[in-house]
């Protein structure tokens, strides 16, 4: 899932009839979709002055969900970070019998609705837990939750990555008498790692803004369960639309913060490609 | 050789516990009590209409975002214009906001209290909780699926063949019909399955925009909230298994039109 665009060389400059009408269009459609509803989240914030969404994002409550939401994602950027590596080694350096299947059970998480996630994820880890692992109302529990939505992200930008990765250069160490762990820190972390950190990237923004998932199985206590994306659902509801528009801007703050690293990670694997 | 085997065991045991396991207790859950239970559920008129809707949502919401996905890799790749970095970056920017953000943006901008509230009512147009409104917030949330598969092929496909096509005289809409549209095919092919998951299952958006009237403004995944809150677990397992199911189709789809350098 790479999003490389500029390729300046192989660009033409032909200008045909169709592109200010393109131009219009797509334009028009990201503004009306995108743009001007999130303008409209902004204004709305800070439309009774700077002082309303200050008040607003310091409320204990909004703090306190900022901060679990926060939390929760970095734990699971960090877990995902070693868990995807490790599935991404799997897939490309070991064979075994049925491993198309496991490949492509990679991408569940991504086709399988969130609110299903969810329900199955309390079914099989809440109170009915045919394991006797109750999770339901718990931090764990959401951790789990962000756990199984995000689980593709640093496994598919990794694979690739691995895969194009020579392995003569690991051999040479090998035999020039490195072990296997130093093999892997000195050799193949280096190349793999700003796939690693740009997948983390990912899902810790998707963490942040998960929302589906999570609902259920958080039970949604104020202060202790509850999560941004959760606590602004609650304020819609109540009619806070000054408190649920000021939280929104903090967490379109912290994607925007999060994609830009992103795109330099990927900036950056680029170069390393070439 | 004891590593790999333990990291194999590893892996799959961790695969095996956070998604394998769940998804199958899933659907041994819903014919728990029985087929029966299970068919009678999915066949009330709610849920009908919720499986009617959401496939309504999809077939208007998927073909739209591929539209503006293909114009807007095309604008992307082959064309330089100033702003084109901030397209560039303004296409990802759907995937990492919250659902329910969304939801409240659309509410903010088109409903009653929004910017265009008074216009739109004025026109009798109504978006939020009703249909336009589920269909923004799908929209939104799927936007960049197609653009992000079609923008790496456009490049690397280049421009030779299309500059041939226009020298021997045809015209723009020719080009891009008869060159450029069957060599992006794959591309855009996946794009459109992605799409077209994430708009069956898209919860928050809607959520908050469709005002979640039983039987009116219901998609499937609020009926499975919906059955769940009102302790119908039956009802929430069956219409969690058809989105599940719905999503495995969407998996097959995925893995039969994966692209060439993943496999």
């Amino acid at each position: 899932m790479s999003a490389v665009i500029a390729i300046p060389g192989r660009r033409t400059r032909v200008l045909r009839p169709g592109i200010g009408v393109m131009q219009g269009i797509v334009v028009g459609y990201l503004s009306l979709l995108v743009l001007i509803p999130l303008a409209a989240v902004l204004v709305h914030a800070t439309g009774s002055g700077f002082g309303g969404f200050l008040t607003a994002v310091t409320e204990p409550d909004a703090v306190a969900a900022l901060e679990l939401t926060a939390a929760c994602s970095l734990i699971v950027a960090a877990i995902n970070a070693v868990t995807g590596t490790l599935v991404a080694w799997v897939l490309v350096r070991d064979s075994f019998p049925g491993k198309a299947v496991v490949n492509s059970i990679i991408d569940l998480p991504f086709a399988l609705p969130t609110i299903v996630a969810g329900l199955t994820l309390l079914e099989l880890y809440g109170p009915d837990s045919p394991f006797h692992i109750n999770l339901a109302f718990t931090r764990a529990g959401i951790v789990a939750a962000l756990l199984f939505v995000t689980l593709p992200f640093v496994v598919r930008s990794v694979q690739p990555v691995l895969m194009e990765a020579d392995r003569d250069v690991e051999e040479a160490a090998a035999s020039l008498g490195a072990s296997s762990w130093q093999t892997f820190r000195r050799i193949v972390l280096p190349a793999i790692l700003p796939a690693i950190l740009s997948g983390s990237g990912l899902s810790f923004a998707r963490a942040m803004g998960e929302f589906g998932s999570v609902v259920l199985i958080s039970g949604n206590i104020p202060y202790l369960t509850e999560l941004a994306s959760v606590h602004i659902y609650g304020q819609v509801e109540s009619n806070d639309l000054v408190g649920a528009a000021s939280l929104s801007i903090i967490l379109l703050l912290a994607s925007l913060v999060i994609l830009t690293l992103v795109a330099t990670f990927e900036h950056r694997l680029l170069r390393h490609g070439d | 050789m004891v590593t790999k085997l333990t990291l194999r065991f590893l892996v799959l045991g961790y695969l095996g516990l956070l998604i394998l396991i769940p998804t199958t207790a899933i659907v041994w859950r819903s014919l728990n009590s029985g087929l029966g239970a299970a068919w009678a559920s999915i066949t009330t008129p709610d849920t009908l209409h919720a499986v009617w809707l959401t496939v309504i949502v999809v077939l208007i919401a998927v073909p739209l975002n591929a539209i503006f996905g293909v114009l807007c890799a095309l604008l992307l790749v082959r064309h330089d214009f100033p702003g084109r970095a901030a397209l560039s970056a303004l296409i990802d920017l759907p995937l990492s906001v919250s659902p329910v953000v969304v939801g409240l943006a659309l509410v903010l901008a088109y409903g009653q209290i929004g910017w265009f509230g008074s216009w739109l009512q004025g026109h009798g147009v109504q978006i939020i909780f009703a249909l336009p409104g589920i269909v923004l917030a799908t929209m939104f949330v799927s936007l960049p699926y197609v653009a992000r598969e079609v923008v790496p092929v456009l490049e690397e496909i280049g421009t030779d063949q299309e500059q041939a096509a226009h020298t021997l005289g045809a015209s723009s809409f020719q080009t891009f019909r008869r060159v450029t549209l069957p060599a992006i095919q794959s591309g855009l092919s996946y794009g459109i399955v992605l799409a077209t998951a994430r708009s069956l299952g898209e919860f928050g958006a809607v959520s908050v925009v469709s005002g979640r009237l039983v039987g009116q403004t219901e998609t499937l995944t609020l009926v499975v909230q919906d059955r769940f809150q009102n302790f119908d677990l039956t009802g929430a397992y069956t219409a969690a298994v058809v989105l599940a199911l719905m999503a495995v189709a969407t998996l097959l789809a995925m893995n039969a039109l994966t692209p060439k350098e993943r496999t």
